[in-house]
């Protein structure tokens, strides 16, 4: 394994994100804020639990894992497609590294941004909510396969993407009623029975649900399934990762 | 010797069943200035491209070093700096950074005083913490360069490195290519700038349509296939060739001038055969000068040549 390498992709990679820390960081700390104004303030004030937590806390989870799904896919699909859009990949294309350093260098950086930004979250909800998390390991487990899983999914993106039109089309048409649909707000016991059935084919229930467990022990589907959803997204990602830089699809035409 | 660049059978046939290389075999020897001559769409960059890495062949092998650029893609790939024909770099970088990456990039531990030594070489040092965004173009371009030397690589591509590069930037980078050279780096050079191959080029190298039509050193191939003319100032007009000089390969020029070609390789030029056959003429000479075709000549007939 070329560390050295790896090291290099990961450090000018997260160098953007510092360079542009507004944007990366506090852009999405602040619309965190407002949804806990608008979701956990004003409308939770009208719902009193859900489960036994306040929905103020309730949210949390589901904030979390929003911003850290989208989160994810922008920053490692951007990592990816501006070196294709500007040329610069040619440099990555002629280096004596691997397809699995490349992929360790851009996806550890673009899960270790959404990994902080998760963080900050969590941390911003403490100021509105009182939070205790009753299986930490699971949580931070949860976190980070969630932070990886979905940054290489948007490294898959950021190949396939030809243009930003493309880049922006999966998170914004896929991803985000996914997450909005998938529990973020709401358990899905709550919707009417046919809904809940139809709830359970969006995967992201089961992240959501699963991350939701590890803060306070309640989860619309079993832990397990929630476990083995997580590995299999990540099995899938990393398969047609594999594939992708084993035939050269979209890179070494 | 061993060459440091050796190719065989390579073809590369384009999704949209465009022959981009058809069967090339090239051999580049260690420490020599190879440079490719092509019109646009030749194959010269498909080529480049395949040796580097940057995209897969169809058939064929290459080796640089003695490591196949595929099965020993790291040992290979560490030789090759390159430098592309599109000025490619991230515009919010600084200097120092975009080329200390290049570095890392390849595998070699940070060393500010050799990333010191390049940019000073292309006189970058004092925009080492400019951003990309603020650098002229020839700037840009020595930048590129600046990143394809920062791992020390044996092997340089430069791509059409004088494209949109004024004369004087152009003279330092034959100066940097030439100390290159003579440091043992074998460096492969594509470019429309003629005079440029035939400065600096220990061999040349013609692509015609994915095909090598030929690879040989500049000085002989200038010999072999360089042409000389004679041109023959007249004192007085000329409506036609006289008769007596129809055995010669005589031109009119205009009605003053006639123009004789030779071959240089040949034992007898027939240059005094002729000279006096023009005074026996009657014909008053005013002036006689020769022109050796230049290396544009030759790679201009060679590809209409092969095209015919």
């Amino acid at each position: 394994m070329n560390w050295q390498s790896v090291a290099a992709i990961y450090r000018f990679e997260m160098a953007r994100t510092f360079r542009t820390l507004l944007q990366s960081i506090v852009s999405p700390v602040l619309s965190t804020s407002l949804y806990f104004v608008v979701f956990g303030a004003a409308i939770g004030s009208r719902i009193d639990q859900v489960e036994g937590v306040s929905y103020g806390s309730f949210i949390v989870p589901g904030l979390i894992m929003l911003s850290v799904m989208t989160q994810s896919i922008t920053v490692a699909s951007f990592g990816i497609y501006f070196p294709k859009f500007i040329g610069t990949i040619f440099e990555i294309l002629s280096a004596p590294v691997s397809f699995i350093e490349i992929v360790i260098g851009y996806v550890g950086a673009a899960a270790t941004k959404s990994l902080m930004i998760g963080v900050i979250i969590l941390i911003t909800a403490h100021f509105f909510v009182d939070i205790d998390i009753a299986h930490p390991v699971y949580m931070l487990g949860f976190l980070v396969l969630t932070c990886v899983s979905f940054s290489l999914f948007g490294f898959i993106i950021g190949i396939w993407a030809r243009n930003f039109e493309q880049l922006q089309l999966v998170p914004l048409l896929i991803i985000t009623p996914l997450v909005f649909l998938g529990g973020s707000f709401y358990s899905i016991s709550m919707l009417p029975a046919a809904w809940q059935t139809v709830a359970l084919f969006n995967p992201v229930v089961y992240l959501i649900s699963g991350f939701r467990w590890s803060f306070f022990g309640m989860a619309d589907v079993p832990i397990g399934w929630s476990l083995l959803a997580i590995a299999a997204f990540l099995a899938l990602c990393l398969a047609v990762i594999w594939w992708i830089f084993k035939t050269g699809w979209r890179l070494r035409n | 010797m061993s060459a440091r660049i050796s190719i065989k059978g390579l073809s590369k046939v384009y999704a949209s069943g465009l022959t981009a290389l058809d069967n090339v075999d090239l051999e580049i020897e260690p420490g020599e200035i190879l440079s490719l001559l092509g019109p646009n769409g030749a194959g010269k960059t498909t080529l480049i491209s395949i040796i580097c890495g940057i995209a897969n062949p169809t058939s064929g092998t290459v080796e640089v070093g003695g490591y196949d650029t595929i099965r020993d893609f790291r040992n290979a790939r560490k030789l090759i700096g390159l430098v592309p024909q599109e000025v490619s770099l991230e515009p919010f970088e600084t200097v120092i950074n975009t080329v200390s990456f290049s570095r890392g990039l390849f595998g070699l531990p940070r060393n500010p005083a050799h990333i010191e030594k390049i940019l000073r070489q292309l006189s970058l040092w004092d925009k080492r913490d400019s951003k990309i965004m603020e650098l002229s173009g020839g700037m840009k371009r020595r930048v590129l360069i600046a990143k394809a030397l920062s791992h020390e690589p044996q092997v340089l591509f430069l791509d059409e490195p004088s494209a949109g590069v004024d004369v004087e930037l152009r003279k330092d980078m034959w100066e940097t290519v030439r100390a290159l050279q003579e440091a043992g780096t074998t460096i492969i050079l594509t470019t429309h700038y003629i005079e440029e191959a035939e400065a600096m080029a220990d061999r040349i190298g013609v692509i015609r349509k994915g095909q090598i039509l030929l690879v040989e050193e500049t000085a002989a191939l200038m010999q072999r296939l360089g042409r000389k003319q004679l041109e023959i100032e007249l004192q007085a007009p000329l409506d036609a060739i006289p008769g007596s000089l129809s055995g010669y390969d005589l031109e009119r020029k205009d009605e003053r001038t006639l123009v004789y070609a030779y071959d240089t390789q040949s034992e007898r030029t027939g240059i005094t055969r002729l000279l006096n056959d023009v005074q026996a003429a009657g014909l008053q000479l005013r002036d006689v000068q020769t022109r050796q075709s230049s290396l544009e000549d030759i790679f201009v007939d060679l590809v209409k040549e092969d095209a015919a």
